[in-house]
């Protein structure tokens, strides 16, 4: 196994995907001539041409729909957004659209579109470009959403998303892109919608995904100096959420943190602790926690980001709170 | 002028009611009509009014407090003027707490506060866990499978709340205590369980409902003085079974139940003898059939009654069951909808019961309790097949008809129902 980079396995998976089908093809700004913003499609104007390697102006509206448009015609594009913020001008063809359309053709169109780019904040990029919007794709019927936290999950996965016939909105971590992992040689794909446990842990649970499982394992290993065992849990997929191993780990631990980049109202995390209270609830011993971004816009200055941030400093108050430490 | 509010008679079978909460205090002005008590009477809870305006001078039963029907319980006056005269003697009636200085309280007058009082160490370990305690769910779940009593325990979470390691330290206690003999975990685990049990009280006094003391009461009557029989017999459910099946499969909602209280109600018609009350020097015969349906409330049971019940078809029936049962169990019913039975049904076929005897609700002469509808093996014609059976019970008061009559009522049950 090789030590490949999150940006480098993002690059594998698009790359046999585009090999494996012509039905294939990559859009979005500066993916081509320039090699992509993030470089993740490094090579493939290259390799594949014009044709299924295609430059776009900035019309994030104008180029998703073309996409839709694209995969209702029979083919299965890959739409990039620079970043996930500038998909709130294109957010009514995915969601009017992409998400809608199998449903009011009366299943006569698949919709088999992958729309991906980084999400969350990165260093200093103001309110406008720093935020998490898993929870708001995450809300919409017909769409999945997934977020991997490290290469393998993003080759795997996102193989996965290019072959699956729904809308996927793949969310990758901005600062996670130079982040390495073991990635196998030969071919693999993870299915969508099968949580993993990041870290075997017995006294609380934490469930984390994209780059907070980088927090969440950070702050496992602190508390592990104080003999406090965590089991890190990822679920990977947002939608559908495959919430067993969750239950099945606060069965054994009696209580959970959710980790959360994104805003604390209306959050992922407030679903899922929804979701283990209502099939746990016997099992608490301690009210769920949540550690989220705070509910500010992002500010600019570095000292006040780091503020916003979750951190591993966070996490840990909160585990030892639930914990009934201190 | 000062006016006296008595316990007021909330039910034609009311003998006491509680005063569950004072919905105005001393002082408070109150109009004619409006809400002056919850008062739980022994078939349901119901707000008592005042009858005259004017301001409370004085709330003479305590929360909690039974009192008779006609006692004195508050008076409603002018503000400023003397009410003293109004108010019970001591010895005279039964004394609120603040009424009467507990050094002075008459023996004879305060049983039933000084009742109230003894009970309460008992139940307050119950009272707690509904009221003020707190406890994690997983703690609530672990001491209820440990037989734990969550009151004498220390919470160590913030705000007091009992979580898991509190239920720990008190199962490890337990077994400390008793000799450490602990040859398999099993035998251990065992053994922490019954010390725990050891260590919680013996036993608990249940304060009684209003409808429980009123079901001891009218079924002591009932036992005593009215001699019962019992004829059971087997009816063939076949058809009902293959018609309630088609019905159901036609999405009605007609239960078996449904169909079992027409066909009793038909021939309650057919045989007026059993449809009757026995009056002392005579026996009043019901010319309409009137059946009371036996619903099981968490704190007793209730007959709401479906009137005319031979007259209506099967559809109406169901639905009027349907909504009696619903609202007996939310505790809505109307006084009118529990009383005035002439007849009345016990099903405990949905529990899985067989056969059973039923005690007859008074005056009604006759009850008739129904078993379960279950596939056995039959004998038709010499051959063993499989049929769907039943059994039902018919109590009956002797002094009302005799075994014959009751026997009649039972064969022509059994055509009806079509076996």
């Amino acid at each position: 196994m090789a030590l490949v980079t999150y940006r480098d396995a993002l690059n594998q998976a698009l790359r046999e995907e585009l090999r494996r089908d012509p039905a294939v093809f990559l859009m979005g700004e500066e993916v081509g001539v320039y090699q992509g913003a993030y470089k993740v499609s490094k090579g493939l104007l290259q390799e594949f041409g014009p044709q299924r390697i295609v430059d776009t102006p900035i019309t994030e509206e104008g180029f998703s729909g073309v996409g839709v448009g694209a995969a209702m015609a029979g083919l299965r594009p890959i739409i990039e957004m620079m970043t996930w913020n500038f998909s709130l001008v294109a957010i009514d063809q995915i969601v009017n659209g992409a998400a809608k359309l199998l449903y009011m053709s009366g299943g006569q169109f698949k919709i088999p579109i992958v729309f991906r780019g980084p999400g969350g904040a990165a260093h200093q990029l103001a309110a406008q470009h720093s935020q998490s919007l898993e929870a708001w794709y995450a809300s919409v019927p017909g769409l999945k959403v997934v977020a991997p936290s490290t290469p393998y999950d993003a080759k795997g996965l996102l193989k996965s998303a290019i072959r699956d016939d729904d809308p996927v909105i793949f969310m990758e971590g901005e600062t996670l892109y130079g982040s390495k992992g073991e990635v196998p040689d030969e071919e693999y794909t993870i299915p969508i919608g099968v949580t993993d446990v990041k870290r075997q842990g017995t006294d609380v649970t934490v469930v984390a995904w994209s780059k907070m499982v980088t927090v969440a394992l950070k702050a496992a290993e602190t508390l592990a100096a104080d003999g406090i065992s965590c089991e890190v849990i990822d679920p990977r997929t947002i939608r559908p959420l495959d919430d067993g191993p969750i239950l099945e780990s606060v069965r054994k631990t009696n209580r959970c943190v959710i980790l959360e980049e994104g805003w604390p109202y209306a959050g992922v995390g407030a679903q899922i602790a929804y979701q283990v209270q209502q099939a746990a609830f016997g099992d608490l011993d301690a009210p769920i926690a949540r550690v989220t971004g705070l509910d500010v816009p992002m500010p600019y200055a570095k000292n006040l980001e780091h503020m916003v941030m979750p951190t591993p400093a966070r996490l840990v108050a909160a585990v030892r709170e639930v914990l009934y430490l201190d | 002028m000062a006016s006296r509010v008595v316990m007021p008679k909330l039910s034609d079978t009311m003998e006491e009611g509680r005063i569950l909460r004072w919905l105005k205090t001393e002082g408070d002005a109150i109009e004619t009509g409006q809400a002056l008590a919850e008062v739980e009477t022994d078939k349901a809870t119901v707000e008592m009014e005042a009858y005259t305006n004017g301001t409370i001078r004085k709330l003479i039963a305590a929360e909690g407090q039974f009192a008779k029907v006609g006692e004195l319980i508050a008076i409603i006056g002018a503000p400023g003027e003397d009410v003293s005269a109004l108010l019970p003697v001591a010895g005279s009636a039964a004394p609120a707490a603040d009424a009467m200085p507990a050094a002075v309280a008459a023996p004879a007058a305060a049983p039933r506060a000084q009742q109230a009082a003894a009970s309460l160490p008992a139940a307050g370990a119950a009272a707690a866990t509904g009221r003020s305690l707190k406890a994690s769910p997983l703690a609530l779940r672990m001491a209820a499978e440990a037989g734990l009593d969550l009151g004498s325990l220390q919470g160590t979470g913030p705000q007091g709340r009992i979580i898991k390691r509190d239920i720990e330290a008190a199962l490890a206690e337990a077994p400390a205590a008793a000799p450490a003999r602990q040859a398999a975990p099993q035998r251990a685990r065992s053994l922490s369980l019954v010390a725990a049990r050891e260590a919680g009280p013996e036993s608990q006094d249940v304060e009684l409902s209003s409808i429980r003391r009123t079901i001891a009461r009218r079924l002591v009557q009932s036992k005593g003085p009215v001699p019962h029989f019992y004829l059971t017999i087997d009816v063939a459910m076949d058809r009902v079974w293959d018609a309630y099946k088609a019905l159901r499969d036609q999405k009605s909602s007609i239960s078996i139940n449904d169909i079992i209280l027409k066909a009793a109600a038909l021939a309650l018609r057919q045989h007026p003898e059993i449809n009757a009350s026995f009056a002392g020097d005579h026996v009043k015969v019901y010319s309409r059939v009137h059946i009371g349906m036996a619903v099981a409330l968490e704190e007793g049971l209730i007959t709401p009654v479906l009137r005319d019940a031979d007259l209506k078809p099967l559809e109406e029936i169901s639905d009027e069951a349907r909504s009696l049962a619903e609202r007996a169990r939310a505790k809505k019913l109307q006084p009118n909808e529990y009383t005035g039975a002439t007849f009345s049904i016990s099903n405990l076929g949905m529990m899985g019961i067989e056969e059973f005897s039923a005690i007859i609700n008074p005056p009604e002469a006759a009850i008739l309790a129904v078993g379960a509808v279950r596939q056995v093996p039959v004998v038709v014609d010499g051959a063993l097949t499989v049929g769907w059976r039943m059994k039902a019970t018919l109590s009956v008061d002797h002094r009302v008809a005799d075994g014959a009559a009751g026997a009649r009522f039972l064969q022509t049950l059994r055509k009806f129902l079509g076996g």
